[in-house]
Formats: C-alpha cells, sequence, structure tokens
C-alpha cells in the first residue's frame, strides 16, 4: 500500500514519477470508502472527483524543487477553518458554518501542495478525550470498534491509523493529539504553545491550544512541522524564535549523551499496569541508544488536573460566548450537555465571589508547574510519560461520570499550562492487542530534540508500523 | 438647597481616528461608510478562531491622551477581556483593560465655575483623572419594527475610556471640564470627538450627600445617551433635583442606570440594562503583555496644548488678559494665526502706543480677522490700515465740534453736572460727522479743551 | 484514582445564576444534574486550595512575549465583502444582521 510509506518516500516517488498524486487520493478515498461508515472519522468529505480532479492538475504543475507535502492528501481536524468548506468543532451550533477566510495552518498546507479531502470528527470544541462527545456520533477506535478511538481528535488520528490520509492536523489543549495518537497507534506531537499560528483554530482554551502534526512517525510529523511552523502576524502568541530544519536534524544526533528523566509520580496509583510495564521496557530500548534513564520527581502531579481543568473551562466559556446564533451558526440551546458542563464550570470558576478561590489559585499554581517542570529539565533532557491511564474505553463507559473523562487526561493536562511540547508515540500493545502510547515531553521549543528521540526509537522498534487488523484484512 | 452636596463624576469615551480598528485592520471609518457591514473580518465580526493583534497608534494615542491629562503612564499594561451578552458585541466579550491601564492618577484643571464670594472668581479647581484605558467599541443597533438591524462597520473601532474621581460637585465644573478635555482631545488630533455622531460618548454618574456628611453615598446613578456638553449639564441638573427629592422623603434613590430624553431635558429608568453584571474580567490570553520602556514612554510628547499657548498669550510682549488670551489659544490654528500677525505689526511705526496684541485678539474675536484675511501678510496690511491713528483735519474737527456741543446741550450739560461718560457720546458723534477721518483720542483732547472753556 | 473529599454543594440558585451569566438556558433536569455534576467536579478540583501560593504571581500565558502589536495599516486582503460578512447569518436584510427586537432605550 502506498499509505504504508514515509512521506519522504512518498516525494521521492512523486519526484521519480513511481506514482501519482492521484493514485494516492485514489488509495485514500479507497480506504475512506471501506471504514468510513464503521469508524465514522469524517465529519465532512471532499467530493471524491474533486479531489482527484485536484490531484490530477498537481501530477501536471509537479516541479522540481516542489514541497515534500506536493501533492499529499491530508485531513483537519474539523476545529480548523477552512475556506469555503463547512467547519463544526462537531458541534450543531455549526452544523451549517462555511467559513469566509482559512486558517493560517490550512493556507501554509495548500500553499504547499497539499490535498485537503476532508474535516475530521472529534469531540465538540474539542471538549473531551474519547470522540463521543460529538454531534455527528462518536469515532470508534480500528483496533477494536467496541472502544473509542481518543479524543479529542480523533478523527484525525483513525484516519492515520487506517490509511486514510497521509498526515493529520491536529489540536491539543490538554492531550488532545497525543490521547487518540496513543489509542490509535500513531505518532502525534503537541508542540510549544506558540510554535504554529494558532490563527484559525477554533479556540477551546486560548492559551492551552496548540496546533500540531498527527501521521504515522516521528519523522513525518517533523515534515509536517516544518511546513506549518513559525511566526504569524494574525497570531500575537506565535513565537518568533526561528523554526528549525526539523527533518535534517534528525540525522545529526547532536547531542552526546540523552538523558531520560522519569517521575515517579507519573507512574504511581491509577496508571495501568500493563502501560507501565510496556513503557518501562522502553527503557532499554534508550539505552541501545546510548540514552541514560534516570528518575525524577514532580510532586505537584497531583495538581495538574484541577489546574487544566479550573482554566481550561474558564477560557472555553470566554471563548464559546461568540456563539449566539446572529452572524452564524445556531444558537446556544444546541451545545451539547459536556460543553454547557464546562461552559457552566468555567463561568462559576470566573464568577464573582469564586474568582481568586478558583480561577486565580489555579493561575497561581500554574506559576509552580512552570517552575517545577523548569527544575524537573534541569535534572534532565527529556522527561518520560504515559499518555492515558488506562487502554482505550469502552464506547459509552466514559460518559457515565463526569470526572471520569477528566481522569482520562491525568498525564497531558499538566504539559499544556506550561506550554512545553510532547512527542506521542507507540510503545507496545496489550495483551488484548489495544495499542499502547508513551509521551516525550522537553523544554520549550524542543521540538528537534523530540523528534529525534521518537525518530531514533521508532527505527529501533516496530510498534509505530502495526496497523489495525481491519486494515490487514483487506490488504 | 444647600443641605445637599451632589457627587458627580465621569465616565467618557472617545473613539480614535486611526486608519484601522484596535484589534484588526479593517478600516476605521464608520460614520462615513456607505453601506452597512463593509468593513468586517473575522475580528471584528467575532467568527470562530480569529485572533487579536493590537494596534500600535492606538496604544500610542491612549499614552498621549494620558499624558496630556496628567496621568501616570503604567510601564506594565495589559488587556483583559468584559464579558456580557448583547447583540452588538460580537464575541461576547470586549477586550478592554481592568486592573492595569495605560495610564492613570491624572488630573484636569478647570477654572471654578461657581464661587462663593467674588474675589475668589478665578480659583482653579484640579479634577482628577482616576484612569484612561483603550478598549474596542461594539456594532451599532437600529430598532425597525420587530427587528433589531445591526451593524458592525464601528465593531472593534479603537475606544478610550477617560474616567475621572468623582470630584465634581456642580453641573456648570463638568461642562467646564468636558469643553477643556474635548479641547485637549481636539487638539492631540487623536479623534474628531463628534458628539452628535457618537465619537465622544458622556457618562455622568450622579449621587447626592447631605452636606455634613463626609462619606459617599451608598448609590449612584449612570446616565447615557447623551451627546452634548449642554445636555450633560441639564441631565446632572435633573439628576441632582430628582435625588433631592427622594432624599427629602427618608428615601434612598435606586442605584440604576438611566437614559437621557432630550425632548423633556430629563431621564428615564433603562431598566432592561439593570440585570446584575458580572463581568468576569481575566487577562486576554490573545494577546502578550505590554511593558514600556521609561525611554519609549518619554519619547511620546505632548503637543502644546490650550493651556501652555495661553501661558505664552498672558506673558510679554502680549501681555494680553486672560480671557483674550484664553479665547485665543482654544485653538492651535487661531493662535498660531495670532501670533503671525502680532509679529508683523506690533513693531510697526505707526503702530506706536497702540496695544496691538489687546487690538488683534479682539480683531481676530469679535471681526472675522482670520475668515477675512486668512493669510497673515495681507491680514497685517489690513490690520496696521484699520488701527493706525487717523490724521485728523483739525480745522474740520473745530467746526464739527461746535456742532456738535450745539446740537446736545443735553448731553453737555450731563457731562458738566459730573456725568463723565456723556463725552464718549459727544466724541461718537463728531467720529460720525467726522465720518470716521479722525483719531478718537484727538477728538476727546480736543472736546474736552472745548468743554473747559464754556 | 477517586480520592474522597468533602462534597461541596452548588444550590440550584448558584447554577441558575452562573447559567444566566453564560447565556444558557437549562431545563429544570439539567439544572439538577449539573447541580449534581458540577458539586463533584468542582470538590474534586478545591484540592487546589492546599497548595501553599503566597507570594506567587498569576500565569495568564506563556509565551514571555511583550509588546506584539501591529502597525496601523489597513489589510484590504483580509475585509469582508458585505455579502461574505452575511453570508453565514441565520437572518439579514438590507446589509444589515437581523435580530428579535431587543429593548433599548
Amino acid at each position: 500500500m502506498l499509505l504504508d510509506k514515509s512521506i519522504q518516500e512518498l516525494h521521492a516517488g512523486l519526484t521519480k514519477r513511481e506514482f501519482s498524486s492521484e493514485d494516492l487520493v485514489r488509495e485514500c478515498y479507497l480506504n475512506i470508502e471501506k471504514y468510513q461508515t464503521k469508524l465514522n472519522a469524517f465529519i465532512t468529505l471532499v467530493d471524491k472527483e474533486k479531489a482527484l480532479q485536484e490531484a490530477k492538475q498537481k501530477d501536471r504543475d509537479f516541479k522540481p524543487g516542489v514541497s515534500k507535502l506536493y501533492g499529499l492528501p491530508y485531513v483537519l481536524k474539523d476545529a480548523y477553518i477552512s475556506e469555503d468548506m463547512r467547519t463544526t468543532a462537531a458541534s450543531h451550533v455549526l452544523a451549517d458554518f462555511i467559513p469566509p477566510y482559512d486558517s493560517t495552518v490550512n493556507k501554509k498546507l495548500k500553499k504547499s501542495g497539499a490535498i485537503l479531502i476532508g474535516k475530521m470528527n472529534m469531540d465538540a470544541w474539542g471538549h473531551g478525550g474519547s470522540s463521543e462527545n460529538t454531534d455527528f456520533g462518536p469515532v470508534k477506535n480500528p483496533w477494536d470498534t467496541s472502544r473509542v478511538a481518543g479524543g479529542s481528535s480523533g478523527g484525525p488520528a483513525v484516519a492515520i491509523s487506517t490509511r486514510m490520509a497521509v498526515f493529520a492536523i491536529g489540536e491539543d489543549t490538554g492531550g488532545s493529539i497525543r490521547n487518540p495518537a496513543a489509542w490509535c497507534n500513531i505518532t502525534g506531537l503537541k508542540v510549544t504553545y506558540g510554535r504554529v499560528s494558532r490563527y484559525g483554530t477554533i479556540a477551546y482554551a486560548s492559551s492551552f491550544d496548540t496546533v500540531g502534526p498527527m501521521a504515522k512517525t516521528a519523522e513525518d510529523c517533523a515534515v509536517v512541522l516544518e511546513a506549518i511552523a513559525g511566526c504569524d502576524p494574525y497570531d500575537s502568541t506565535s513565537s518568533p524564535i526561528p523554526t528549525e530544519k526539523y527533518v535534517d536534524l534528525l540525522k545529526k544526533n547532536t547531542r552526546n549523551k540523552i538523558v531520560i528523566g522519569v517521575p515517579s509520580e507519573f507512574f504511581g496509583k491509577g496508571l495501568d499496569l500493563e502501560i507501565k510495564t510496556a513503557i518501562e521496557s522502553t527503557h532499554k530500548t534508550f539505552a541501545s541508544l546510548g540514552m541514560n534513564i534516570n528518575e525524577i520527581s514532580m510532586p505537584l502531579f497531583d495538581y495538574g488536573l484541577p489546574v487544566y481543568y479550573l482554566i481550561g473551562p474558564s477560557e472555553t466559556s470566554s471563548n464559546l460566548a461568540r456563539y449566539d446564533g446572529i452572524r452564524f451558526g445556531n444558537n446556544r440551546e444546541k451545545f451539547s450537555q459536556e460543553t454547557m458542563r464546562r461552559i457552566m464550570m468555567g463561568t462559576y470558576a470566573l464568577s464573582a465571589g469564586y474568582y481568586d478561590a478558583y480561577y486565580k489559585k489555579a493561575q497561581k499554581v500554574r506559576t509552580l508547574f512552570i517552575r517545577e517542570y523548569e527544575k524537573a529539565l534541569a535534572e534532565c533532557d527529556v522527561i518520560l510519560m504515559p499518555v492515558t491511564p488506562t487502554p482505550p474505553s469502552k464506547i459509552g463507559e466514559l460518559l457515565t461520570d463526569p470526572l471520569s473523562i477528566l481522569l482520562a487526561d491525568i498525564y497531558t493536562s499538566t504539559q499544556n499550562p506550561v506550554g512545553v511540547p510532547s512527542l506521542a508515540l507507540p510503545a507496545g500493545f496489550t495483551k488484548n492487542k489495544l495499542p499502547i502510547g508513551m509521551q516525550i515531553v522537553g523544554p520549550m521549543f524542543s521540538e528537534s530534540l523530540l523528534l529525534t528521540i521518537g525518530h531514533l526509537y521508532q527505527q529501533k522498534t516496530d510498534w509505530h508500523l502495526r496497523k489495525p487488523i481491519l486494515v490487514f484484512n483487506k490488504d | 438647597m444647600t443641605k445637599y452636596t451632589p457627587v458627580i463624576g465621569l465616565e467618557i469615551h472617545i473613539e480614535l481616528k486611526t486608519l484601522s480598528k484596535t484589534f484588526c485592520g479593517c478600516r476605521n471609518d464608520p460614520f462615513n461608510a456607505k453601506e452597512p457591514n463593509i468593513y468586517t473580518c473575522p475580528v471584528c465580526l467575532g467568527l470562530p478562531g480569529a485572533l487579536p493583534v493590537p494596534n500600535k497608534k492606538a496604544i500610542e494615542w491612549t499614552m498621549l491622551l494620558g499624558k496630556a491629562l496628567n496621568c501616570k503612564i503604567n510601564t506594565v499594561s495589559k488587556f483583559d477581556r468584559k464579558h456580557y451578552f448583547y447583540p452588538d458585541l460580537p464575541k461576547g466579550y470586549q477586550i478592554s483593560q481592568y486592573d492595569e491601564p495605560i495610564a492613570s492618577q491624572g488630573w484636569v484643571k478647570i477654572k471654578n465655575q461657581i464661587s462663593n464670594s467674588k474675589d475668589k472668581s478665578n480659583e482653579e479647581k484640579k479634577i482628577r483623572i482616576h484612569r484612561v484605558h483603550l478598549e474596542e467599541d461594539t456594532g451599532k443597533l437600529m430598532h425597525s419594527g420587530v427587528d433589531t438591524l445591526i451593524d458592525f462597520n464601528r465593531s472593534g473601532v479603537p475606544l478610550v475610556e477617560v474616567v475621572t474621581e468623582a470630584d465634581f460637585d456642580n453641573s456648570d465644573d463638568v461642562k467646564a471640564f468636558l469643553i477643556k478635555l474635548h479641547n485637549i482631545i481636539v487638539n492631540l488630533g487623536v479623534s474628531d470627538a463628534n458628539m452628535e455622531k457618537g465619537s465622544m460618548r458622556l457618562e455622568p454618574n450622579i449621587s447626592v450627600r447631605k452636606a455634613d456628611q463626609k462619606t459617599l453615598p451608598s448609590y449612584k446613578v449612570e446616565v447615557k445617551n447623551i451627546n452634548s456638553f449642554n445636555f450633560v449639564k441639564k441631565a446632572i441638573d435633573y439628576e441632582v433635583e430628582r435625588h433631592i427629592e427622594i432624599l427629602e422623603r427618608d428615601e434612598i434613590p435606586t442605584q440604576e442606570t438611566r437614559g437621557f430624553v432630550e425632548k423633556t431635558s430629563s431621564t428615564v429608568s433603562q431598566r432592561s440594562k439593570e440585570e446584575a453584571h458580572d463581568y468576569r474580567y481575566f487577562p486576554e490570553p490573545d494577546i502578550p503583555p505590554l511593558e514600556f520602556e521609561q525611554e519609549y514612554i518619554d519619547s511620546i510628547k505632548v503637543p502644546e496644548l490650550a493651556d501652555d499657548r495661553k501661558q505664552t498669550l498672558m506673558q510679554a510682549p502680549h501681555n494680553l488678559e486672560e480671557n483674550l488670551a484664553e479665547n485665543v489659544s482654544l485653538s492651535k490654528a487661531v493662535t498660531d494665526y495670532y501670533l503671525s500677525v502680532f509679529t508683523l505689526t506690533h513693531s510697526h511705526p505707526e503702530l506706536s502706543g497702540i496695544n496691538v496684541a489687546k487690538t488683534l485678539a479682539n480683531l481676530i474675536l469679535n471681526k472675522k480677522l482670520f475668515q477675512n484675511y486668512p493669510d497673515p501678510q495681507e491680514s497685517a496690511i489690513y490690520v496696521i490700515e484699520t488701527i493706525k491713528p487717523k490724521k485728523t483735519d483739525m480745522k474740520l474737527l473745530g467746526s464739527l465740534i461746535e456742532r456738535v456741543i450745539a446740537s446736545n446741550k443735553k448731553t453737555v450739560e450731563d457731562y458738566n453736572r459730573g456725568k463723565e461718560n456723556a463725552i464718549m457720546y459727544l466724541v461718537g458723534q463728531v467720529m460720525k460727522e467726522m465720518k470716521g477721518k479722525a483719531d478718537p483720542l484727538k477728538v476727546k483732547e480736543a472736546l474736552l479743551k472745548k468743554l473747559k472753556k464754556e | 484514582m477517586k480520592k474522597k473529599h468533602s462534597k461541596l454543594i452548588l444550590t440550584s440558585e448558584i447554577i441558575t445564576h452562573v447559567a444566566r451569566l453564560a447565556h444558557l438556558k437549562l431545563t429544570p433536569e439539567l439544572i439538577l444534574s449539573f447541580q449534581d455534576q458540577l458539586s463533584s467536579v468542582i470538590s474534586y478540583m478545591s484540592k487546589i486550595q492546599s497548595v501553599n501560593t503566597d507570594g506567587v504571581p498569576l500565569t495568564s500565558q506563556v509565551t514571555k512575549l511583550t509588546n506584539v502589536w501591529r502597525e496601523d495599516k489597513i489589510d484590504e486582503d483580509r475585509m469582508f465583502t458585505q455579502a461574505q460578512a452575511l453570508q453565514n447569518a441565520k437572518k439579514s436584510k438590507n446589509g444589515y444582521f437581523v435580530v428579535k427586537a431587543i429593548f433599548s432605550e
């Protein structure tokens, strides 16, 4: 299958005319036709003929020196504004919203010559960790369709896992890229806050939201990151720090000895034993790559969720205030219960009389978290952690108790308030053949280091090459 | 009436006339837009995913106004979100400034409009400025039958809010302050400050306390929809009277927002806005904070303002009286004109002995000199011609004086009986007979001489 | 994973007040279920109170940037035509967005 190839291989193949962009698009639609009804990954699919026309045009216009993403079909989480193409954030509030403008990330990808083929299902507004809180039906896990795909970027993860697209853009506010990456056995990068422009990203929590690649491998993520990273005059919070040659740097391991910190608090009570064992067994692989494992301590860990779940909903209650049904979309009665719950929580945490005890207190503890990460990352280069406390849950399981939805984010929600980047990648499987993910967290703007470590690891292992049985059947 | 003292503060909103809006590059020209909703973009329409990027000039002009109002410019500032729902507010929050405004703690001096004793009539009064901050304007609502129509051309236009301390105790001082503030704004060139169009909006908050009560009243009433200085005065006077009436009944006026009604010069309760507000301010996460180096703050220079010009005109070589100096100095253009013409005329040999400054100021203020002779060179020629002492035909004068005295017996009698003013009437009559071709001083001299003889 | 915390109770008055602030119309059933759910969630979050934050400043964003602004220029490229501005409106008239009459004066 062409889509099993890496982006660089695909680019080489297109350059040598071994296959065409049209072939790639056809293969995507073949897989979409096979699996979409089962998995419900797409909210909006570009008309096949239209996509093929675009691919043919790209094939005709192909010139040496084009971007590595040229002619490659991709998908966007439906949190990204796409000009003239329905954008819903998986909510009925935006069921018929056709944006008259484009997100910066989509603009950049279009400019690189990549071909957008669809907008992906997710937890509405990013509110959730399972892609069940969507007004377009839950996304199913290709490894076990009775289970959730993870979220909130569930649709994009499924699309990569089942080869419906070459790469995807996800959005991570508290684990929304990493959680579904872990549960669908793909690789996803939560970038440093500000590394990629948020302009045109439907906001969940403005000071946490990040835009990042989801793909088969760390190497593919590096290629995509190179195309989307950088300062944007339309986003005041995007960073002027220069981007790097993430792909070239994969081969240049500039550090002599990488020290990987393992915080004991992240491997304690509440972590599924199979996940714990799987991640611990990666230590050997890292050691064989010449890296050192050091135990470290991050005692604030327990307060991570409260910080995330006080600030996140506060910001979301503000960000979702614009949905009044006047200028676009439907009125506020169309919000799902989970979204209303988060709006209510945030409004409460910001309201007079509770502001100091909740919002303000959380912003102070956030400062302590920043210090805790700075201290930890002074003792090591990167931190190794689980992504999720459990393997993918059964569909419906998380919906019964709002607190258990929150707990699914326990390992991924502390990085966003701090801003640091994190790479989630496959680390093994449970006895029941459910994927297990790990994440590597680094200092601000250390994407290159994270991708390099991920790339080295993936050259030594083959977890990331495994595909769900659904795909094997048809191959 | 002396039992009560009004306590009045002001909130003034001023739309800045930057080229583009506060947080996006849309054209800032809502009043001249030919159609509704033609100056919008994702940002000022509050579309999903749009992000604000502040306009540097709007920030600098806020700073400039703060400086002109003698405020401290804060080295650390930031934007905050202020939440409330209204159809003209596209994002459900307004980007404003909460606890770290760009400028604070300033003052403006006004002439005391009401004084207890005559000799204190020139006393100045300092009105303290609480804060000056930058925010974005809302869209505009229009009511049309069962529909409310919304135009977002104005949405996101930079709006400076000036808040005074509750330092006023009468409506005349408020009016004097507003006239001065308006003059400063227009002089800075940062806003049209047009109240009719709404680019300057006035909201007094009013309460009344017993004269012997030291603490501030427990309530205040805000009045909106006021579009002239006179209406502010009327609204305040109406409110003060209303509050006193209520207080006389041993009741306390309701804290509320009221609207001014022009037709009746009264105010009415705006009950729809009375829901308890909880704006849930928090720092705008989409905009990094502002930090100003002292050097940068110093580089924002306040141009010469009316008060500075007035000082110049009251000093040598002009030595204008305060009133004249003040009226000339209100406009920079008029002052510049005065200064050019003065330079060209004041040392002219034919004008020796004449108070050129005073005469010129009067010509400008009362005789439309600026409008009629906008070119200072031409104006100077005209001025010299007009005010230079006239050659007087002494022979003709002699015979005319006799004629005037003969035909104004009654006035002459008055003069002789000690009514000295009467002489000026006679001078006027002679001047008339001379068809203006005489130096009034010489006429007066001759008249006095003649009357003494008689 | 779940710890027992003394559960804080949000009254239905608080829920109703918060819903009004948030501009959400809640059915009586939803008020009841939010009362329960938010009480549990807020109780869980309340453990943050035990962290000592004396003298700790707030963090409201992590960019470490200051003074990010733009020059005062008109950005024609991004401005919408009237039709574009109105294209997603449920109701428009003569170039205006329309809502049901609201009280003003």
